[in-house]
């Protein structure tokens, strides 16, 4: 049995204008040890289906799904607090913005002993040890002097790490990292994203990298859900999606990495993803896809061999563009 | 830490100016003269007028006066009142628990109900719940402070007959001041119901003074939770599995404090100069209203002075609280 089953989840979020379709039949199956990485551009739904699996959307989102189950408990019949029992603890999840996700008011040790102290009991203080032993697992020099410093006191990396040590205290079988290296130096991304990985493969856990950075799906991931507008267009193992892309988006996507940018110019997708008053009426990718037809223009896209297209690229045999061209 | 100290004291010297010369300024703008007040109706001859007005030193150039009277404050005389001949000071010092026990008490009352009025909102946002508070707390902070009053003491005081009308303690007891609170006192005296008595009396002028108070705080709690309700620290929290009581009470109010604590004491004091008049509590606002009417010259210059410090050093101990709540001001 699979660790996380998600099943045709759908999102949706009343505005003044109507429903907003943010997530649209999205489905993940997840096994120990895996690392499945979600990309698109922003607004594709990333973020909100993972924050729908922790139940942290505003009571402005509908959530349904046919299935939502990790571990074998059922995600979408549970109350509130059986949910608050799992969230923190086995399912954990590190977010794009490390300075403004910790709070101002509470030291390192505060925020980090609470975590522990609320899935594993005991007072804050009796925590301490352990806490400093996750502040060296994360890779903070001299964790002790570290424990009474406050978030303004460290830098984005720091925060980051902290951040992380938070969300493995309680070793999750599920971390979900969203974009975490997004707002992190460029020299800084590769020591955490070492990091995620480093602590993924020494407690087996599964993890989720939201990102819309190729160079880190390639160097990480085992396996990549492509998202857009809300959809998944593509989902395959990473070496097989690098070399023989399906999806014309997924083809847009790989050769607008400035690697496969030919003379002066990037091969830029020309166009905006679709907003909630302008979703075509077919294959929702069609306005901007170089190879669509009309059918494309009238008809939503029906999903085979798990591509949501109505003329896939063919397989290639021969693969064009390599991985570590990427990496 | 003493850096900020001093920044803070240093801005006392051009307010210290500022209200002296307000309240130097303003009584004497007012017609009439201490003098012609004390004769009263039957008037006085315009020799024994100057007479009097000389021997007081009110005869000299309004700039001589003023420096004369800066001179003698900052050699820590505050001047003698005209009425009562005795130190302004020492008439202020021996009026201020009084009304210090009505603030703090007023105080108490809109912090107790205004954070949980402004937290509730805040948190059932756009519901009928967020707008019935709403609606109340408009409805305080836009009530006349002697008309609300007064509609207390009809119903409380005449109609259900369940407080007193004026005073802070029945004519009945007899309580030796030792910290000038009435509670406190009342308390320490072997008086039996002295201690009801003064709270009965402390009851409606407290909730006089602190409904507007009571209304602003919990409309800036509600504002700011709102905002805080929004940070990423929040979700965070959220994140962790805390319980929604933890995440609201520990993560968000925390942050929010920091922008609803700024009690406007000088609001609270003016407020006070209305509510012991209504109440005849015998404390510093009733004490001003008289020296203004009695053209108490030196009273009123003296005590609007120490009003003014009081606000000062309140202002200047809850900026120093910030940065117990907020780590980011003293590190």
């Amino acid at each position: 049995m699979a660790l996380l089953e998600i099943t045709n989840l759908t999102v949706e979020f009343a505005t003044a204008h109507g429903s907003l379709k943010a997530v649209d039949q999205v489905s993940l199956s997840l096994d120990a040890g895996d690392i499945v990485a979600i990309v698109g551009e922003s607004g594709s739904g990333k973020s909100v289906a993972m924050l729908a699996l922790m139940g942290l959307l505003p009571w402005t989102a509908t959530i349904t799904a046919d299935q939502m189950s990790f571990d074998g408990k059922d995600l979408l019949t549970m109350n509130a607090k059986q949910r608050r029992a799992i969230i923190g603890k086995d399912i954990s999840m590190i977010f794009q913005e490390p300075m403004t996700s910790l709070n101002p008011c509470f030291s390192v040790e505060y925020q980090i002993s609470e975590v522990l102290a609320q899935h594993f009991g005991g007072s804050r203080g009796s925590h301490k040890n352990k806490v400093i032993e996750l502040l060296e697992k994360v890779g903070i020099p001299a964790p002790e002097t570290r424990l009474k410093a406050y978030p303004h006191q460290l830098s984005g990396g720091m925060s980051q790490r902290v951040m992380i040590a938070m969300m493995i205290a309680c070793e999750p079988k599920l971390l979900i990292a969203d974009e975490p290296t997004t707002a992190l130096d460029v020299t800084i991304q590769a020591q955490i994203l070492e990091l995620l990985v480093e602590l993924q493969q020494a407690n087996s856990m599964a993890l989720v990298l939201i990102t819309h950075d190729m160079a880190v799906v390639a160097e990480t991931a085992d396996r990549v859900v492509v998202q857009y507008a809300g959809q998944q267009v593509e989902q395959r193992p990473v070496t097989e999606l690098f070399n023989n892309p399906r999806h014309p988006y997924t083809q847009a996507l790989l050769s607008a990495l400035p690697e496969y940018a030919k003379g002066k110019t990037l091969n830029a997708i020309p166009g905006v993803v679709p907003g909630q008053l302008d979703r075509p009426v077919g294959c929702l990718f069609s306005p901007r896809c170089e190879h669509a037809k009309d059918l494309c223009h009238s008809q939503p896209a029906p999903r085979s061999e798990g591509v949501l297209c109505h003329y896939p690229l063919p397989i290639n045999t021969t693969a064009v563009i390599q991985t570590e061209a990427v990496s | 830490m003493f850096k900020f100290l001093f920044k803070r004291l240093l801005v006392l010297v051009p307010v210290f100016f500022g209200v002296t010369l307000v309240a130097f300024g303003f009584i004497r703008a007012l017609p009439g003269d201490p003098v012609e007040v004390l004769a009263g109706e039957r008037g006085v001859s315009p020799e024994r007028h100057a007479e009097l007005m000389a021997k007081l030193g009110l005869d000299q150039p309004l700039w001589q006066q003023y420096l004369s009277y800066v001179g003698d404050v900052l050699q820590g005389d505050l001047g003698t009142s005209l009425i009562t001949n005795r130190p302004v000071a020492e008439e202020f010092f021996e009026l201020f628990p009084a009304t210090a026990e009505l603030a703090i008490c007023a105080i108490l009352f809109a912090v107790i109900l205004g954070i949980p009025a402004g937290i509730i909102a805040a948190v059932k946002r756009g519901t009928w719940i967020d707008q019935g508070i709403m609606s109340i707390s408009l409805a305080g902070y836009s009530m006349p402070i002697f008309w609300w009053g007064l509609l207390l003491i009809i119903l409380f005081s005449n109609t259900l007959n369940l407080t007193p009308v004026s005073g802070r303690l029945s004519f009945l007891f007899e309580v030796e001041p030792v910290t000038g609170f009435m509670l406190i006192d009342s308390l320490l005296s072997d008086e039996k119901g002295a201690f009801k008595s003064a709270l009965h009396h402390l009851v409606l002028p407290a909730i006089v003074l602190g409904t507007i108070p009571l209304a602003v705080i919990a409309r800036q709690t509600r504002s700011a939770m709102l905002e805080v309700l929004s940070e990423d620290y929040v979700r965070t929290a959220k994140a962790k599995g805390l319980s929604p009581l933890r995440v609201i009470a520990i993560h968000a109010l925390r942050n929010a404090m920091i922008t609803v604590i700024g009690l406007q004491v000088a609001v609270l004091l003016g407020g006070a100069i209305l509510t012991e008049t209504i109440f005849g509590w015998p404390g510093i606002g009733k004490w001003i209203i008289f020296s203004v009417f009695s053209r108490d010259y030196f009273a009123v210059q003296g005590g609007l002075l120490l009003i003014a410090g009081c606000v000062m050093v309140v202002n200047l101990t809850v900026d120093l609280l910030y940065g117990l709540i907020n780590p980011r001001i003293l590190h």
